[in-house]
């Protein structure tokens, strides 16, 4: 123990279960908050994955019969939101409650109490969403669960159309998750902006503190409008307005506008923490520091921009102006520029790295290729000519899926067994993780490589069956055996998760020889995360700590 | 327990950070200011579509006298603060109270201008696209006048309660940012309601 580290003194280790349970739920403290978070988007992730392995069993051959159509779509819908804000929100939202302050130096967030209020408003949403399984059915006996699509097409949600509750409790639960998520964003942006400890300017926070400033600022700008939309269709659907009344004159496509306004910034506001991720992990596995980091700056922020201005490439087949398709196009395409930048840069901090192949490694060496490839399929599509003939097909369910399982979850993989040592104290099973790796590469492989072909074939997206014969049948085979692989690595994941939390071996501070500042805590860190608040000089303090004779900060 | 310090030579610079709750606030005007953005697009957006009537320039008439209530209560907000900076309880205390006065009676406008639509001219938030789009633009406003009423008379609770300290300027600075914002909308949706949709 060093000379200016405060020993304080534990809390009696064995407290009754109540007490424990009392103090996760009133807690305001970041890093309990940041594992709410992460556990809420846990649980919702198996019972996504349940929904999608019922359609995957529906689709698996011609003419089945598995669930009704009604249930199919009731599936599909469910499986969207759900992934989307259940699962991908609040991951993103616990890894960035647990880490950024502990990465900028500071004892919490800005607003503890806000930052508990958020979660627990997006905990509200989840069980808002749930709870329509009982009470959608509402006085007119017609419902359960949601089954408009997770973007709810106008009409589709018009009393006529969607009579009982289950609509109402999906825009409730969108509208209350949306107020946990500006809640949090608005947090993150003020914590990295007020907490930064002392020499932490804003060129040498880590790029995962840059990468979640400019996540919330897209959370701001995107969340809002779907909140603004929520409540307009709140409005239509109680007091009788008329937003998306096609028979009042009102418009089902500025639904599609409002929808996307949101829904495309969200696709970055998902991707831009999972970029965070690998400029950590990689230059780390790498052993140099990061390629270029003031152009990663510069790429994350113009892909925000940039990102807020390509939603309608959503709507290329709904019918819109020449204008409007040559300027969405044009947008679209000019966004894999930046982040082309970011995978060369990747690629380059790798080159001529001592690379160290762990788990966490592993799965971003995964996300660069195919992220790539969900990268370059994203080109195809936005080419609206191209579009037109794709849009709503299979290649499209493909497209989305490899950016968001191929690319943002496999980066949360690498998240997790990079920082589990760090949040438990232990160390997780390396064997048990590459078997993850090895099975989830698989799976993710089998399905979302072959679920191209039966979209360019012509294979509507949520459609319940199809018939015989029309040259669909194989993918559809192979794309659900993929998801078999798929469901055996989640299994050895969450069971490597548990096992090693109970059996592991006690990790230490710094397992992987890192440089940020949460390495330099003990594991699990402290309630108060540091004894002494640190003063930093480079963007690599703990490279300076542990080579004095070559320190970081005097090259930058 | 083991940490491993890091501690490095000071590094010779004055730090200082902005303050959180200017931030905070910040960041929530711009989540707030995409939210009316979505409803004023809506609004415009509609102008002129509704099916049948009655249409704006039946019934609307600008109201110029509530509007200057509104937008003058942001210089006397902005004075409150001045004056307890300054130390100046008193005088706080009169523009503070002003201010919520001059709130309370745009509010008080925005409710005769509706109860006279809904029973005079028979216009409700689901008569046609015009009373949707208009109950709901203005009704998004007034909440947001609403709570901001709320949040002073509680700050004039605390000051009645001999609790209100010069060190709370801040605090009130950034409350008072708030209502800026709100007054500002409401320039917005005077332009959009009352100069361009009729």
């Amino acid at each position: 123990m060093s000379a200016n580290t405060i020993a304080v003194p534990e809390l009696p280790v064995s407290r009754p279960f109540t007490l424990r349970l009392h103090e996760w739920v009133t807690t305001v403290d970041h890093k309990r908050l940041g594992i709410l978070y992460i556990l809420f988007a846990l649980v919702f992730l198996i019972v996504g994955g349940i929904e999608a392995t019922i359609m995957r069993l529906q689709l698996v051959r011609p003419h089945n019969d598995l669930v009704s159509p009604e249930v199919f779509n009731r599936m599909f819908t469910m499986h969207g939101t759900t992934m989307i804000f259940f699962v991908a929100m609040p991951m993103v939202f616990g890894f960035a409650n647990y880490l950024v302050p502990l990465m900028i130096g500071a004892r919490d967030m800005a607003f503890p109490r806000l930052n508990a209020f958020s979660f627990w408003m997006s905990a509200l949403g989840g069980i808002f969403l749930y709870f329509s399984f009982l009470g959608g059915d509402g006085l007119y006996g017609a419902g359960s669960a949601p089954d408009v699509g997770w973007f709810a097409y106008a009409p589709l949600t018009a009393k006529t159309f969607s009579v009982g509750h289950s609509t109402d409790y999906w825009t409730l639960s969108l509208l209350s998750s949306g107020i946990g998520s500006i809640g949090t964003a608005i947090n993150i942006i003020a914590t990295i902006l007020c907490m930064r400890c002392p020499g932490m300017t804003l060129g040498k926070m880590p790029l995962l503190v840059w990468l979640n400033l400019v996540m919330a600022g897209m959370v701001i700008l995107a969340v809002s409008p779907l909140s603004a939309a929520q409540i307009m269709l709140l409005i239509d659907r109680y007091l009788g307005a008329h937003f998306f009344d096609t028979q009042a004159g009102g418009s089902a496509v500025i639904w599609m506008h409002f929808f996307w306004i949101f829904g495309h910034p969200e696709v970055y506001v998902l991707v831009l923490p999972a970029f965070a991720f690998a400029s950590e992990i990689i230059p780390v596995f790498s052993r140099k520091a990061i390629f270029g980091y003031p152009v990663m700056v510069l790429a994350t922020i113009a892909i925000g921009f940039i990102g807020m201005s390509v939603w309608a490439h959503h709507m290329f087949t709904i019918g819109m102006s020449a204008g409007a398709n040559t300027f969405f196009v044009l947008s679209t395409m000019a966004i894999a520029v930046p982040t082309g930048i970011k995978i060369f840069n990747w690629v380059a901090t790798m080159w001529g790295g001592k690379l160290r192949f762990d788990a966490p490694m592993l799965f971003c060496v995964g996300f660069l290729f195919q992220f790539l490839v969900a990268g370059l399929t994203g080109v195809t599509l936005a080419v609206a000519p191209l579009d037109w003939q794709l849009g709503n097909s299979y290649y499209v369910v493909a497209h989305f899926h490899y950016v968001i399982v191929g690319g943002i979850l496999f980066c949360i993989f690498g998240a997790f067994y990079y920082w589990f040592p760090k949040t438990s104290g232990k160390m997780y099973n390396e064997t048990l993780a590459r078997l993850h790796f090895w099975l989830f590469f698989i799976g993710f492989h089998l399905t979302f490589d072959f679920m191209h072909v039966p979209g360019v074939l012509g294979m509507p997206r949520r459609i319940y069956t199809y018939e015989p014969g029309r040259g669909w049948d194989i993918w559809n085979l192979i794309v659900t055996v993929g998801v078999v692989f798929q469901a055996a690595g989640v299994l050895v994941f969450v069971f490597n998760l548990v096992w090693s939390y109970l059996r592991g071996q006690a990790a230490g501070n710094d397992p992987w020889d890192a440089w940020t500042l949460e390495w330099s805590t003990s594991s699990p860190p402290p309630m108060y995360n540091y004894g002494v608040i640190p003063t930093v000089r480079s963007r690599r303090p703990l490279w300076d700590l542990k080579h004095p004779e070559d320190p970081d900060w005097r090259y930058e | 327990m083991s940490t491993l310090s890091v501690n490095l030579p000071a590094v010779n610079v004055d730090w200082r950070l902005p303050s959180r709750g200017r931030v905070g606030m910040y960041c929530l005007i711009a989540a707030e200011a995409a939210i009316f953005t979505i409803f004023v697009v809506a609004y415009l957006f509609y102008i002129g579509k509704s099916a049948i009537g009655p249409t704006p320039k039946d019934v609307l008439h600008a109201p110029i006298f509530y509007s200057v209530c509104l937008l003058s209560s942001s210089l006397t907000v902005h004075a409150a603060v001045r004056r307890l900076v300054a130390g100046n309880m008193a005088a706080f205390a009169r523009f503070w109270l002003l201010t919520i006065l001059l709130g309370g009676v745009f509010l008080f406008g925005t409710a005769r201008e509706w109860a006279h639509l809904i029973s005079q001219d028979g216009l409700t938030i689901n008569t046609n696209l015009f009373g949707t789009t208009y109950y709901s633009l203005v009704g998004l406003h007034a909440s947001h006048v609403t709570i901001g009423l709320l949040a002073m008379i509680t700050v004039a609770l605390f000051y009645f309660g001999q609790r209100l300290q010069r060190e709370h300027a801040e605090r009130l600075e950034i409350l008072s940012l708030y209502w800026h914002f709100v007054d500002a909308v409401w320039v917005v949706v005077f332009l959009v309601v009352y100069v361009i949709g009729v």
